[in-house]
């Protein structure tokens, strides 16, 4: 079963998001990186770049193929993981911690709370199998 | 198509109690990996040993007095070089010279041929081979797929693992050879063949005794132990036979490719004499082709994946069939099809990786051979 922290919100293109404040860190969760199999690249957008929510803003490529990742929040990039260039497997080993991937400042920050919480992406999870 | 339509091997809920991430494969529910996940399936392949599933490939039995001379008409490989307990790669062509399917023959007797199929062909095959057979050809095809399962374990460490289970001299099997012998007491073909690169073994049975025969070769080589064997997915499988610059039918080869435009002009003999497309590929043969496949790693970072276009100082020139990163080379390789002007060791291309033209260099295949 997969991995659902309770302290974070999620999104239904399977990724999560931890807001302190008004900067939300972004990865991809448990459930999607198992989908994934083997990260072995990842390519990001550039700190200042700024996204719209639900757009793709970069690749995850795994042996077998590669997947966009999307925003769930429309923002600034602030911070981008560059240790995912020399140690991709973090997004499989660690998702919801070293395996996070870009941090946005929002321009809403209330947006957040219309994600998905930890239960109702459980039951989104159940409702997809 | 939804899964229970889809056709199961011996060793389906076994794959399941492992783990395995089961996927469609051409219409058969299969793993795609186990959770060591493709990179340690692979790694352990090339280090200690690998165990794969292969159940959903085809057999096919040709027997009767012309066994021999019609499996020569019809593909590509010189059949009479054979010997009892000596198998072969070769094709099945049209008359154009397209390949029907790549297959293993293997000669049993002077009148007694098993054909060893791709899964997702086998239907295809079938009837291609039984159309092609004349009334006055003394042959009797029989589709036997239903009646093996098929158990593939390779790396440095399978001889010593079967061994374990058999009587048979396996160091007397030489590559490319078989016997009739027994594996765990269960009657088994045992072949030095596979889709590695590696030295290891295929071996056939029942399909009844798949599961008895998996879980024992599990257990001999130490399922559980980190320097173990592993049972090994799909992706690991097209992994290793990328690394070992195999064909993988549907991306080298298809019904409009030739074996010269894949590079297996070493298992196509015109001059053996006439057979289905022997005119056509003579002909390309003598005239050379048009485009070949090439193996390349890619300079800049990017991974070339199956269907992306290949430039020449600008010029889209060709299409990658088979792109990946290559766990154990840990480069990011592929085979494409190039005009032979830019097929040459040290030509410069770019491929298309969405959008972003990516440096890369043609090298030689195979990409990985291993110390013998």
């Amino acid at each position: 079963m997969s991995n659902i922290p309770e302290n974070l919100r999620y999104s239904k293109d399977h990724e999560w998001v931890l807001v302190e404040g008004d900067v939300a860190t972004v990865g991809i969760t448990d459930y999607a990186q198992s989908s994934l199999g083997d990260v072995v690249y990842v390519d990001f957008p550039r700190v200042g770049d700024k996204l719209n929510a639900h757009e793709a803003f970069g690749s995850v490529e795994s042996v077998k193929a590669v997947s966009e990742v999307f925003t769930p929040l429309t923002g600034e990039i602030v911070e981008v993981n560059d240790g995912l260039n020399d140690s991709p497997e973090a997004v499989n080993n660690d998702p919801y911690n070293a395996g996070w991937m870009i941090k946005i400042k929002m321009d809403n920050p209330g947006d957040a709370d219309a994600m998905l919480s930890a239960a109702e992406y459980e039951e989104y999870l159940e409702a997809s199998a | 198509m939804s899964e229970n339509e889809l056709k199961k091997t011996p060793l389906n809920e076994v794959h399941r109690a492992l783990g395995g991430r089961m996927v469609d494969f051409g219409g058969w529910d299969m793993p795609v990996q186990y959770p060591a996940g493709v990179i340690e399936e692979h790694m352990r392949c090339r280090t200690r040993a690998g165990l794969f599933d292969v159940s959903h490939m085809g057999e096919i039995w040709v027997e009767g007095p012309d066994a021999i001379a019609f499996v020569n008409r019809i593909t590509t490989n010189d059949v009479t070089k054979l010997v009892d307990g000596q198998a072969h790669y070769s094709t099945l062509t049209r008359e154009t010279g397209g390949v029907v399917d790549d297959l293993l023959v293997y000669r049993f007797g002077d009148e007694k041929l098993l054909l060893v199929v791709n899964a997702g062909t086998t239907e295809k095959d079938w009837e291609w081979i039984t159309a092609l057979k004349k009334d006055d050809e003394n042959v009797d095809l029989v589709n036997a797929s239903a009646d093996f399962c098929q158990i593939a374990i390779q790396g440095p460490n399978a001889c010593r693992i079967l061994q374990e289970l058999t009587d048979s001299d396996l160091s007397a099997i030489k590559y490319y050879h078989f016997e009739n012998g027994k594996v765990d007491g269960v009657d088994a073909i045992i072949s030095r063949t596979g889709y590695t690169g590696e030295d290891g073994f295929e071996v056939y049975a029942r399909p009844e005794f798949a599961v008895q025969l998996w879980n024992k070769l599990l257990e001999t080589g130490n399922y559980g132990d980190s320097e173990g064997i592993l049972p090994c997915g799909l992706a690991a499988r097209n992994t290793l036979r990328l690394e070992a610059g195999m064909s993988l039918y549907g991306h080298e080869l298809d019904d409009d490719i030739t074996p010269y435009e894949a590079g297996l002009g070493w298992i196509t003999k015109p001059a053996k004499g006439d057979f289905v497309g022997a005119a056509a590929l003579a002909a390309q043969k003598a005239d050379g082709v048009k485009r070949k496949i090439v193996g390349f790693e890619m300079v800049e970072p990017g991974i070339a994946r199956d269907g992306y276009d290949v430039y020449v100082d600008g010029t889209k020139r060709g299409v990658v069939t088979s792109g990946s990163p290559a766990p154990y080379l840990k480069k990011n390789i592929g085979l494409a099809f190039l005009p032979p002007d830019f097929a040459n060791v040290g030509q410069e291309i770019k491929i298309d990786i969405r959008g972003k033209h990516l440096g890369a260099v043609v090298v030689p295949t195979p990409f990985y051979k291993r110390q013998k």
